[in-house]
């Protein structure tokens, strides 16, 4: 037996959607139903009967129900009958639902897409003119719009969330919208209102041709974002033409005209610029404030900052690491990272107090590449050490350290002029050219880079015998 | 000082904002104003609620709150040696613009950058004051996208932070010579370690108090750079290997390059050129490709010996044709990273193949569905109904895709 259903015009996608499940659940195949759209002139061919009760529970892929929420809102008058033969189909192939290259379902996506489509530019090309208001405190807007596809009900929300505080209409030659009081209503076929002039308007035109750069014309690129047949309702749109027209000939004058003579106002300004170069990032004539103008070695352009070691000016003990990481370069502080928690762990446990040493690095910049959005630390090679090493000498002139620790190969190489066969050397006792006695241990980030729990603890265990060390000396240097 | 109108004010310092390139609104964080308190909304993407004849997109109320500025900048229409007409807002009339042109429908909310007034901490404090009233007083929900002054106090860059949906910072030319150069009073060290601080403050925001709660966001929709392209000499592999570290030690959201475009009343330091557009969207295309196709810097700007894009074919393009060996591939069986490697092909059909081939085998007319470039991609791809046979070896495929040579013209 043949069947009618009639959409209606508002609340098309629940009527469709009860509609499809009544007729499926009674197995009415796809052509017995005829779709036809309330009001429409054309009378069901066929007269058949009414849709359905439903009867039993029907199953849709939850994916199939969003797409169909949207087609619903399409122009095209086959709309119902595409869908309801797609889901159809869908009964014995619900997997039907992931093949991009089934033709039902493009045709589907497609006009999805289009609906799509006009609900955002809906959003984006409705404009507002002010009217008197429906009652006092609360402003009213109104404005008229020309939708391709049926948009204004699903596209209703959008506009509730966002203009909460006023009350506003959005008439169409087919379904419009008001809102009041916060209330969401609609109306079929409202005449074309009469909307009051709005300031407003001559400022956003103003805003519009100012915003715009004539050197830079490309009229496609805005013709296909902004289609033709929307220019009628938006008050820009009129400027369009001249702007164009006058594009060439504006950004040839801005080539022509030559260069003028600075205003006078350039040098008391400029003077001005002078005398508060920076308030908080200058740090008076110390080391600090030195190393963060350095441009030593190349390593300065592409690191935050130079990152100085931190600790008390008369430490007995000096800390000497290899560069700062990730963390230490965007914070400026040295060991503030996962290395720097290894540290401080292994020298709690060794009984080395962190906040009695100076904690410095060998090199001041962090060295890197990027990998895969990350930086990965990258070993300093022996120029931005030899740099780097004016830095490291005037921390320890200024601290005069008895002994100063150095953690990794980079440091030892800093010291003691080399970095080879380190873990042979860890644990004993060398000195720095000037004598300062040195003590050669591993880096932290050994400790974290050491494959398997067991190697993980030998290297720990070797960080943490040699900073005994240290704490010992410590012990004996202060007495 | 002559008293100018609103609209006379609102032209000039519009005019005086256009060289900034961005003008998203997407990202941030859903908002509402359903609770009846205030206006607007936020919903994740953004709307361009018109386009320029520039083929721009405006959705943000973008505007200087002055174009006064104290800097010297060559490429800059606002610098103190140039003669353009300068204007001032009040906050008080941003404040109005934005909520007035919000309530029409015109935008998705401001974007406030301004020139150098008085000091850095008063820019700051007075763009801090009116992005204040916008959300405090006026209860707005819309965007806000706020350009921080680098030399600004900590304080009021977290302040800013807290209330705008986005923060930028420019660092202007792709390095630190050209800066040293052309905007000698910008420190380009100065700038790394505010981007630095934003980003370890954003980074903080994730993670929750001993008490169990979240601290207020800070810039949702993260921070933005843009880089002048073509107003230095530096070559499209110092371009990109300054925003890939700049992605990579800051978690931007975006680098925008702006091709240096002339302005009025032009430094004599600058040359002025057409706009280098094409070479501006080859490193967009570029940047893609860094971002969300798999490839490392040195693949892309690597094809070429000066390290410059091609202008004539796209950099995905380029790199299939130096690396023939490796194609064509297999659509029913290739990995997702190589088929993010095939030309014509984008994050959402290679998405779609995957997704497709789990149910059946692909034949070639089926690409055609799911927003495949075939002109492109059939060259380097097998599929059932298609071998490209000698097509991607052919000695003539890269002129199939260059643009004919264009006769120079004489005058």
């Amino acid at each position: 037996m043949r069947r009618a259903a009639e959409m209606p015009r508002i609340g098309t996608a629940q009527a469709w959607r009860d509609a499809a499940r009544a007729l499926l659940s009674e197995g009415v195949p796809p052509g017995q139903v005829e779709w036809t759209i309330e009001g429409a002139d054309q009378a069901p061919l066929f007269g058949g009967a009414g849709v359905p009760v439903r009867t039993a529970p029907v199953t849709v892929p939850r994916s199939f129900l969003g797409l169909a929420e949207t087609v619903v809102w399409h122009d095209d008058p086959q709309r119902f009958a595409h869908l309801y033969a797609f889901l159809w189909r869908l009964r014995d192939a619900p997997r039907l639902m992931q093949d991009r290259a089934d033709l039902g379902l493009a045709r589907l996506r497609r006009m999805e897409k289009a609906v799509h489509r006009c609900q955002h530019k809906m959003k984006a090309f409705v404009r507002f003119r002010e009217v008197p208001p429906h009652r006092t405190g609360r402003r009213a807007f109104m404005a008229w719009f020309e939708p391709t596809h049926h948009t204004v009900e699903p596209t209703s929300r959008f506009f509730q969330r966002r203009f909460a505080d006023m009350d506003w209409s959005i008439v169409t030659p087919d379904v419009t919208a008001h809102c009041i009081d916060g209330a969401v209503s609609f109306q079929l076929d409202a005449p074309r209102p009469d909307l009051p002039e709005d300031a407003h308007e001559d400022l956003w035109t103003t805003y519009y041709s100012n915003i715009f750069n004539p050197a830079r014309l490309k009229v496609s690129a805005m013709t296909s974002e902004m289609p033709k047949k929307y220019w009628k309702n938006l008050p820009e749109a009129a400027l369009i033409p001249d702007l164009i027209a006058g594009a060439g000939k504006r950004a040839a004058e801005m080539a022509r005209a030559a260069p003028t003579l600075p205003p006078l106002r350039v040098e008391a300004a400029q003077r001005q610029q002078q005398g508060f170069a920076s308030d908080w990032g200058a740090k008076g004539e110390t080391l600090e404030a030195e190393l963060h103008q350095c441009t030593r070695c190349p390593l300065h352009g592409a690191a935050t900052q130079a990152v100085p070691g931190e600790g008390p000016l008369d430490a007995r003990v000096m800390i000497v690491g290899e560069q700062p990481g990730d963390c230490e370069d965007l914070e400026g502080r040295p060991f503030v990272g996962p290395a720097g928690r290894v540290f401080d762990a292994a020298a709690a446990t060794a009984g080395l107090d962190r906040s009695t040493c100076y904690v410095t690095n060998a090199v001041k910049h962090f060295k890197y590449v990027v990998q895969r959005k990350r930086r990965i630390h990258d070993r300093p090679d022996r120029s931005e050490i030899s740099a780097c090493r004016w830095w490291l000498d005037g921390e320890i002139a200024r601290t005069k350290p008895a002994l100063i620790v150095a953690m990794g190969a980079v440091a030892a190489e800093a010291l003691t002029g080399s970095g080879k066969d380190l873990l042979r050397r860890s644990g004993k006792l060398e000195a720095t050219g000037d004598g300062i006695p040195v003590l050669i241990t591993v880096h932290p980030s050994y400790v974290l880079r050491a494959m398997g729990q067991a190697a993980q603890e030998q290297a720990r265990d070797m960080l943490e015998r040699d900073l005994r060390l240290a704490a010992s000396i410590q012990s004996e240097v202060c007495g | 000082m002559v008293t100018r109108t609103v609209q006379e004010k609102l032209a000039i310092l519009s005019d005086a904002a256009k060289y900034d390139a961005s003008c998203a609104s997407s990202g941030t964080s859903k908002r509402n104003s359903l609770d009846g308190k205030g206006l607007g909304s936020t919903e994740g993407s953004g709307i361009c609620h018109a386009y320029a004849p520039d083929g721009r997109c405006i959705s943000l109320l973008k505007i200087l709150m002055t174009n006064f500025c104290i800097y010297d900048c060559s490429y800059c229409v606002n610098r103190v040696s140039s003669n353009v007409d300068r204007a001032r807002f009040s906050v008080d009339e941003v404040v109005s613009l934005t909520i007035e042109f919000y309530r029409r429908n015109y935008i998705e909310g401001l974007f406030l950058s301004s020139g150098i007034i008085r000091s850095p901490d008063d820019t700051m404090l007075d763009m801090v004051r009116i992005v204040r009233k916008l959300r405090h007083e006026e209860g707005f929900k819309g965007y806000i996208h706020l350009k921080t002054i680098p030399d600004a106090a900590p304080e009021l860059i977290e302040e800013a932070g807290r209330l705008s949906d986005r923060l930028s910072i420019n660092v202007e030319l792709p390095t630190d010579h050209a800066v040293a150069a052309y905007a000698p009073e910008k420190k380009p060290g100065q700038i790394r370690e505010v981007m630095g601080r934003i980003r370890a403050r954003k980074q903080a925001g994730k993670d929750k108090t001993h008490t169990g709660k979240r601290p207020p966001k800070f810039a949702p929709a993260g921070q933005s750079t843009q880089m002048i392209i073509g107003a230095d000499g530096s070559n499209d592999a110092t371009v990109l290997g300054q925003s890939t570290r700049l992605y990579s030690s800051y978690k931007l959201k975006r680098v925008y390059y702006s091709a240096f475009s002339p302005i009025p009343d032009a430094s004599a330091k600058l040359p002025l050129i057409r706009p280098p557009l094409q070479r501006e969207h080859r490193l967009y295309q570029a940047d893609w490709l860094l971002r969300f196709y798999g490839f490392e810097l040195g693949e892309i700007t690597g094809v070429t010996a000066d390290g410059n894009l091609d202008l004539e074919i796209d950099p995905k393009l380029a790199w299939a044709l130096e690396h023939r060996g490796l194609f064509p591939l297999d659509v029913n069986t290739a990995s997702r990273e190589m088929l993010l490697r095939v030309p014509g092909f984008g994050v959402k059909t290679v998405q779609r193949i995957i997704g497709t081939r789990r149910t059946r085998t692909l034949r070639y007319e089926d690409l055609t569905r799911m927003g495949a470039s075939l002109k492109k991609a059939r060259a380097f791809i097998t599929a059932v109904g298609w071998t490209p046979g000698g097509l991607t070896d052919s000695a003539n495929l890269r002129a199939r895709f260059a643009p004919p040579p264009e006769q120079l013209s004489l005058l």
